[in-house]
Formats: C-alpha cells, sequence, structure tokens
C-alpha cells in the first residue's frame, strides 16, 4: 500500500468512526460500537509491549484497573474530576508496572506470562478483601449531574461513543510515534534477539520498562472510561485473567505487532462475542461460549498471523505484517 | 493449638496432594511439547461431570467408574491432540495459547450447553465419615481422594521411570530431534502425553466429586494452582509437581488458618513469584 | 601508549569446569589479531567476557585504560566494543537498512540520522542494494556480512568477528578477508576468531593460539606456524577428529 493510500484510507475509517453513530441510531448497536472502540484501545495499548517488545503479558488487566479504582476512588473520596483522575490512574499505573516489571522481565516466555497472571490475580484477591476499596461488592460511582466536566452522560450513551474513539485515536498515534522511534527499533530488536540488541548497545530492562510504562497507562485510561461508562467496577470485572487475555487476544487476532492488527482484532472479536450472544445467548445455556471458543481455536490455529497478516498475504503488495516469532 | 496447627497442616497435605495430581498432567504436556494448557481446569471438570452422570444415571460410585473415566479422558487428551493441538506445534507461543484458551471456553460452553450451568454433586458415596487418630480427624473423601491422588501420580511416575514407553516419552520432552533420530515416533509420544495428562486431571476430578460442587466453570478454581505447581516445581517435572503441590497445600491451608481464608491465594502466588524470582528454573527443575 | 585493549589473567569457569585460565595479550589500535585454537579451545569463551556476556572469575580486562570486566554487553558496546555472533543473530522481523539501524542509533539518536549512517555502512560492505529486503531473505554469507555491518554502524573502536568465514564458499572467503581488511584501514582493531588457521593468517598482525583454555602461543603469523606448541595441538586434534 502506497503512502498516500494509506493515509486516505485511515481518513476515511476515521470519517466512517466519525458519523457512524449518526446513521446508526438503535442503542445497542452504538453500545457494540462502543465496545469495538474499547477493546481496540486496550489490544493497542497491550501491543506497545506484547506485539513491539514481545513480552506477553497476561496481567494487563491490572492496570486498567489500576485506572478504574484510582479515578473513581480519587472522584468518590475527594472530589477530583474523572479527567484528572484518569491521568492519575495513568501515573500510577505506570509505577505500578515498572515496580512489576522490573523483576518480572528476567523471567522469558511462559514463565514471564505466567508471573502477570499471578500479578494480576493476586491485586483482584487483595481488592476483593480490602474493604476501604469495595472489597467483592465493587464500587457504585455516584450518579453525578450529567456533563462533560463530570465525565458522566445519563441521556445518551453517544458521548462515551466519542470519547472511546478519542481515547483510541490517541492510543494509535502513541503507539505511531513509539514504533517510528529509537524506542520501537529497539523494542522490536529485543523481541528478536535480545542477545544481538544488548551487543549494540541497547539495555534490555530500560526498554522494557519504558514499553511496559506506557502500555500499562494507555490500558489504565480505557480502565477510567470504562469505570465512567459503567458507574460500577468490582475487581471480577475489572481485574480479571480473562479480561487480560482478551486485550491480548484482541491483538493477536488482529495481528501483533501491527499498527491497526488490533482495530481489527477489536472489531471482529466485539462482533463474533455480541453476536454469538444475540443470536445463541438466549437460551442461558452456553451456546454463545461453544461459538466464541471454536472461533478462537479456529483462528489461533489456522490464522496465527492474524487478520493483518492475512491481508498481507493475500496483497503482498501491503506493507508486511510483523509476525510473532517464538523467542 | 499444636493439635490444631497439626491437624491444619495435614489438611493442607490431603488437598495438596490433589493438586499435585492436576498439576502432574499439566507439567507432563508442557515437558514433553513446551504447550501450556489452559484448559487443563477442563479436563478435570469433564472428570467430575463423568463421576457425576455415572452415579446419577446408574448409581455407579465415582471410586468405581474411576478406572473408565481415566480411560475416556484418556480418549478426550489423546483425540484433541489429533484434532486440535497437532496443528499447533511450530506456532507461535501466542497462538498456542490462545488455542488452548479458546479450548477452555470451548469446554466450558459445551458443558453448559449439555449439563446446564447449575451446581450438582454426587452424595451418598461409598465412602463417608471421618477417620480418626491421635485426636486428629480427617473426612474419609478427602482421605480417599489424597490417596488415590498418590497412587496415581506413583503410577504416572513408575511409568515414566521403568517402562520403555515411559523412557521414550522422557527422551522426546529432552530432546525432540534426537528422540526421533532414535526411531521414537513423536507424534505418538504427543498424543500419549495430552492422553496421560486429561486423564490425571480426569482423575483428580473423580476423586473431588464426592467433595466439591461439580459445575462447568469449576476448572477455574485449580488451574491457577496446577500453573504455580508447574512453575514451582520447574516446568515438566513430575517430582517437582508433587512436592510443590504439598507445600502449596500446606501454604494454602495453614495461611488461611493462620491469617484470613480470602487471602489464601494471595499467599500462594506470592509465594510463587518469589520462587521464580529467585529461581527462575523451579524448585527442582534444572537450570 | 596504553594498548586499546589489554586483558591480564582472564579466567573463566562454569561450575567446575575451566573455560579460560590465566589468559593474558594485548590488541593494539588498528591492529588485526586472530584468535585460533582447536575445537572447545574457549575461545567464544573469551569472545564473551570481552563482549560483556559473561563476567570473567578472574583477571581484568582494560579497554583504552579502563576496566571493562564484569559491565554488562550494552555497556561494553557504549565504550567502543561490537562483536558478532557465531551462530547469527540478525533480527528477522525487520528489514535489512533496519537492522543497522538498530546499531546505529547507539551514536545518533534520531533516527532519520540513524538512517543515513546505516546506508553509510551498507554501502562500505557492499549491501546497499539489499538495504529494503527482509533480513531473513538474506543467503548465509550475507547475512554474517549483515551482522558485520550492524555491529560496525555502532561506530566501535574494537570489533569482535566470531567465525564470519566459516560456512562461506572460497570466494565468499575471500570476500570476508577483504573486507575485515578494509575495516582494519579505518582505523578499528579487530580480533578475529577462525577455526582454521589458513582463513586468517594473511590478514592477521598478530596470532593469539588457544588451547583448553589457555593461551599457548602469541606472536606473528609467521613465528606462529612454525610453533611446535601450535602444531601439536593442531595434530593432535586432527588425530582426535580426522577430517576436522
Amino acid at each position: 500500500m502506497s503512502r498516500r493510500a494509506g493515509t486516505a484510507a485511515l481518513l476515511a475509517a476515521l470519517l466512517l468512526a466519525a458519523v457512524f453513530p449518526l446513521a446508526v441510531s438503535r442503542p445497542a448497536w452504538q453500545n457494540t460500537a462502543i465496545l469495538m472502540l474499547m477493546a481496540a484501545q486496550l489490544g493497542v495499548a497491550w501491543n506497545i509491549l506484547g506485539g513491539y517488545a514481545g513480552q506477553v503479558s497476561l496481567g494487563h488487566a491490572a492496570f486498567f484497573g489500576t485506572g478504574a479504582y484510582v479515578s473513581s476512588l480519587l472522584s468518590m473520596r475527594l472530589g477530583l474530576s474523572p479527567w484528572l483522575g484518569m491521568l492519575a490512574g495513568a501515573l500510577v499505573a505506570s509505577a505500578f508496572a515498572v515496580v512489576i516489571g522490573w523483576p518480572c522481565f528476567r523471567l522469558k516466555g511462559h514463565y514471564f506470562a505466567m508471573a502477570t497472571i499471578a500479578v494480576v490475580e493476586i491485586v483482584q484477591a487483595v481488592v476483593n478483601g480490602w474493604e476501604r476499596l469495595g472489597g467483592a461488592v465493587g464500587l457504585y460511582l455516584p450518579l453525578a449531574e450529567s456533563g462533560f466536566a463530570g465525565f458522566v452522560f445519563n441521556r445518551s450513551k453517544l458521548p462515551y461513543y466519542y470519547i472511546a474513539l478519542a481515547l483510541l485515536v490517541l492510543t494509535l498515534a502513541v503507539n505511531w510515534l513509539v514504533a517510528r522511534s529509537r524506542t520501537g527499533y529497539y523494542l522490536r530488536a529485543i523481541k528478536d534477539e535480545p542477545d544481538a540488541a544488548r551487543s549494540l548497545g541497547v539495555s534490555l530492562t530500560r526498554y522494557k520498562l519504558q514499553a511496559i510504562a506506557l502500555s500499562a497507562a494507555l490500558a489504565a485510561m480505557g480502565g477510567t472510561l470504562y469505570a465512567q461508562k459503567e458507574l460500577f467496577i468490582d475487581p471480577g470485572s475489572t481485574l480479571s485473567t480473562s479480561l487480560s487475555i482478551k486485550m491480548s487476544l484482541v491483538a493477536i487476532l488482529g495481528g501483533v505487532g501491527t499498527l491497526f492488527g488490533p482495530v481489527i482484532g477489536a472489531a471482529v472479536l466485539t462482533a463474533i462475542e455480541e453476536g454469538s450472544r444475540v443470536l445463541f445467548g438466549g437460551t442461558g445455556r452456553g451456546t454463545d461460549l461453544v461459538v466464541y471458543g471454536l472461533l478462537i481455536v479456529l483462528f489461533a490455529v489456522y490464522q496465527p498471523a492474524g487478520i493483518m497478516g492475512w491481508i498481507t498475504g493475500r496483497w503482498p503488495g501491503a506493507r508486511a505484517a510483523r509476525r510473532e516469532e517464538e523467542p | 493449638m499444636t493439635q490444631i496447627l497439626l491437624q491444619t497442616i495435614l489438611s493442607g497435605v490431603l488437598i495438596g496432594l490433589v493438586y499435585a495430581l492436576v498439576a502432574v498432567g499439566l507439567t507432563l504436556i508442557f515437558g514433553v511439547m513446551d504447550i501450556v494448557n489452559f484448559a487443563h481446569g477442563e479436563f478435570l471438570m469433564l472428570g467430575m461431570y463423568a463421576s457425576f452422570w455415572g452415579w446419577a444415571l446408574w448409581k455407579l460410585d465415582p471410586l468405581f467408574t474411576l478406572p473408565f473415566t481415566a480411560l475416556g479422558l484418556f480418549a478426550v487428551g489423546a483425540l484433541l491432540y489429533r484434532l486440535v493441538i497437532r496443528r499447533i506445534i511450530d506456532a507461535p507461543m501466542l497462538s498456542q495459547v490462545f488455542t488452548t484458551f479458546g479450548l477452555m471456553i470451548l469446554f466450558r460452553g459445551l458443558a453448559q450447553y449439555l449439563w446446564s450451568p447449575d451446581f450438582r454433586s454426587v452424595e451418598h458415596t461409598v465412602v463417608a465419615g471421618k477417620v480418626a487418630f491421635a485426636g486428629l480427624s480427617f473426612g474419609l473423601p478427602q482421605v480417599t481422594a489424597a490417596a488415590g491422588a498418590v497412587v496415581t501420580t506413583g503410577a504416572v511416575w513408575w511409568f515414566l521411570r521403568f517402562t520403555r514407553l515411559g523412557a521414550a516419552l522422557e527422551a522426546t520432552a529432552a530432546d525432540k530431534e534426537a528422540a526421533a533420530l532414535m526411531g521414537i515416533d513423536g507424534q505418538k509420544m504427543f498424543a500419549l502425553a495430552w492422553g496421560i495428562g486429561a486423564a490425571c486431571a480426569g482423575v483428580a476430578g473423580a476423586l473431588l466429586s464426592a467433595t466439591y460442587p461439580i459445575f462447568p466453570d469449576v476448572g477455574a478454581s485449580f488451574i491457577l494452582v496446577a500453573f504455580v505447581l508447574v512453575a514451582l516445581g520447574g516446568f515438566g517435572s513430575v517430582t517437582g509437581a508433587f512436592w510443590a503441590g504439598i507445600l502449596v497445600g500446606v501454604v494454602e491451608v495453614v495461611g488461611g488458618f493462620l491469617w484470613d481464608p480470602a487471602y489464601k491465594m494471595v499467599l500462594v502466588l506470592s509465594l510463587y513469584l518469589l520462587v521464580v524470582w529467585l529461581r527462575p528454573q523451579g524448585l527442582l527443575g534444572k537450570a | 601508549m596504553t594498548p586499546l585493549l589489554q586483558v591480564e589473567r582472564l579466567t573463566k569457569r562454569f561450575g567446575g569446569l575451566t573455560a579460560n585460565e590465566d589468559v593474558t595479550f594485548t590488541v593494539g589500535e588498528g591492529e588485526i589479531a586472530g584468535l585460533i585454537g582447536p575445537n572447545g579451545a574457549g575461545k567464544t569463551t573469551v569472545f564473551n567476557s570481552l563482549a560483556g556476556f559473561f563476567a570473567p572469575s578472574a583477571g581484568s580486562i582494560r579497554f583504552r585504560g579502563q576496566e571493562i570486566a564484569g559491565l554488562p554487553p550494552e555497556a561494553v558496546a557504549a565504550r567502543g566494543v561490537a562483536r558478532t555472533f557465531q551462530i547469527v543473530r540478525i533480527f528477522k522481523g525487520m528489514t535489512v537498512l533496519e537492522n543497522v539501524m538498530v546499531g546505529a542509533l547507539l551514536r545518533h539518536r534520531a533516527v532519520p540520522e540513524a538512517a543515513a549512517r546505516a546506508r553509510e555502512a551498507l554501502r562500505f560492505t557492499g549491501l546497499e542494494r539489499r538495504a529494503a529486503d527482509p533480513a531473513g531473505r538474506l543467503t548465509v554469507a550475507e547475512q554474517k556480512r549483515l551482522e558485520v555491518t550492524r555491529a560496525l554502524a555502532t561506530e566501535p573502536r574494537l570489533l569482535l568477528l566470531d567465525e564470519v568465514m566459516a560456512g562461506l564458499t572460497a570466494s565468499e572467503v575471500q570476500e570476508a578477508v577483504e573486507m575485515v581488511r578494509r575495516i582494519r584501514d579505518r582505523g578499528i582493531a579487530c580480533v578475529v576468531v577462525e577455526h582454521v588457521m589458513e582463513g586468517i593468517m594473511p590478514i592477521a598482525d598478530r596470532m593469539l593460539v588457544l588451547e583448553r583454555g589457555r593461551l599457548i602461543a602469541d606472536g606473528p603469523p609467521q613465528a606462529i606456524a612454525n610453533d611446535p606448541a601450535v602444531i601439536a595441538a593442531y595434530l593432535g586434534e586432527e588425530y582426535r577428529a580426522p577430517g576436522a
């Protein structure tokens, strides 16, 4: 794809996304679209660490939850604006990520992935038992007056759509800038051949920590958005391993280490999830889970390079997708 | 006080032995082919349902149906390998993770579809009541489960150590290419590992069916502990998983007793993180 | 004047096994030193200690007068020591140019500047026309050349080359020899590990011979070729492993 065509496609997609809710007014559809955007944002955030740096984290819900809890608690206890809470949550999550990352980055491959699962499970258990954080019951955010200042919109979900879209664009922009920077080159080098990267003067710890801090901050911002949209958070919904896995699933489905892969992955995954829920979920018999699970398996087995890999495979002119190589 | 502590420690050992059996299957699969099976808890779930239906439909005791459960789960594991896992052996780690993760969701969905999300339980089993000695008292079902777990784990250990087929499996785990050069059929070995791995989890499920509620998502409560044991004991090490099982069982029960049951997992996972940071290869794993 | 690299009594043990013992030598500015020895003599261990991949058990490594023993590889690279790997470790997910850019980024933080320097380095090693290709598509000889280019892009004072000629055809070896010579002509000192003496003899200023972890000879190539200890070491190896 030429640079010009790429830019044109991007602008077209953005325009389409901007007018979509005006054309489709059914709340259920709008809600699905919001879920897609939020999933995409998380996938893109995850991709900085998991895709570019090749460090497969299955504990990103810890950062998402940190964002959700920090902004919610600050607004409930101190009356801080959730917008500032979003920034505070991002900062806290970054710091937390560095504290976790520093020891965990000693581990490789499966060991790293499983350590991150342990981290998120510990955080979940601690919050579950911590009354002041709402415990297992969770936190109900007070119904503030509807409006942009309070980050609460009661009448229509539409503002959440545009906020989610803006956050996704921001996350993509950060990802794009990182990919084109010195750090981006270093992360890809670390993913491919860590020893060779070191021999060229790249400090593994330093750049992995940069990646996890950035990735965590963006995931935390997604957490704040989630909390403000649902006005209710609990450990089960914000700090679970399955949420962590979903973030990475979005990325792998679309194409790991590619800029737009997670966006495509999120669209497809949310469509599968919501579609099977709407079509088969009414029975309460788990048919939706069967379909969802089966599709994940089929995809992972037959299209491991993700949808982007399929696209670039069919149209070799498109920029080569960077496939995940086993370390 | 010492009496209570001793009672608690031994209760921990009892549950730890069952954990170990779940982990043995997981570590075997990992050791032989470097794949972490997220759907492992679902083998346990299937073992539980097999016991439940044997009891509900034909009034057969879970202990009586146990050999059939083991055989059935062996078939499920081996079949799963032939149909799905075989295709992802050389795939990147991420696609392997998602294949087994998808299988986990698929199995849970199937269980819910076929058997409803309701909690079930097996009642009036052959082993009931309590055993008491030296002032300590344990539920007979728990003691039976632990004993069954030890026997099964021992059988797997013996198989790996003292049979030709077991040696071939170990050789494959140590070096796939070298084993292939020696004429060992890798495909057969992988299928065998999945079969045995699933059977171990299935047996654990059968042993737990007398004391544990049975529902589609039950595997979730065990998979995390099993992961911890596999990593603690060293990926691929059967004896490592065994000792780690006992350790984790004791830490969990004693920790829950001294501190707060809600935090027992925090304790177990913290122990895990501590060990992998100090010794990334696990307690008994080779460097 | 202090030599560029000064290795004194370098010793490296792994558990009970001693891979290097009391290895002492120096490399001067712009010198080509050949490091040879039979299989398992500890050549790569010396390399790994020099490049920061191993912390020596004892001894000192001074580079431009400063102690570098025990520093991590990235710090050693920053001081001006670059290396290649015996088994090539190129970044397969990147293009040839991007591979070299990773090296160039060490001294040039801005990406466009690094890209320009990387192109220069590719021109120097003759890989320029492959710049846009995925690195994985290169031939083995080209991949080895890419590793050298990448290392050169870090603008080192000392380059450690680990068996860059192994597995190459006769004409490829000739090109590689020529390249090493041109690298030296730019004022970059080279330590070249080769398993086979013939590949390195014509261009080396000095030869270092390792056997069973110890340095058994150090001198100009002609003297080394006639050294009885060296001949014994090599004859001994041929006797153990014919045709090796």
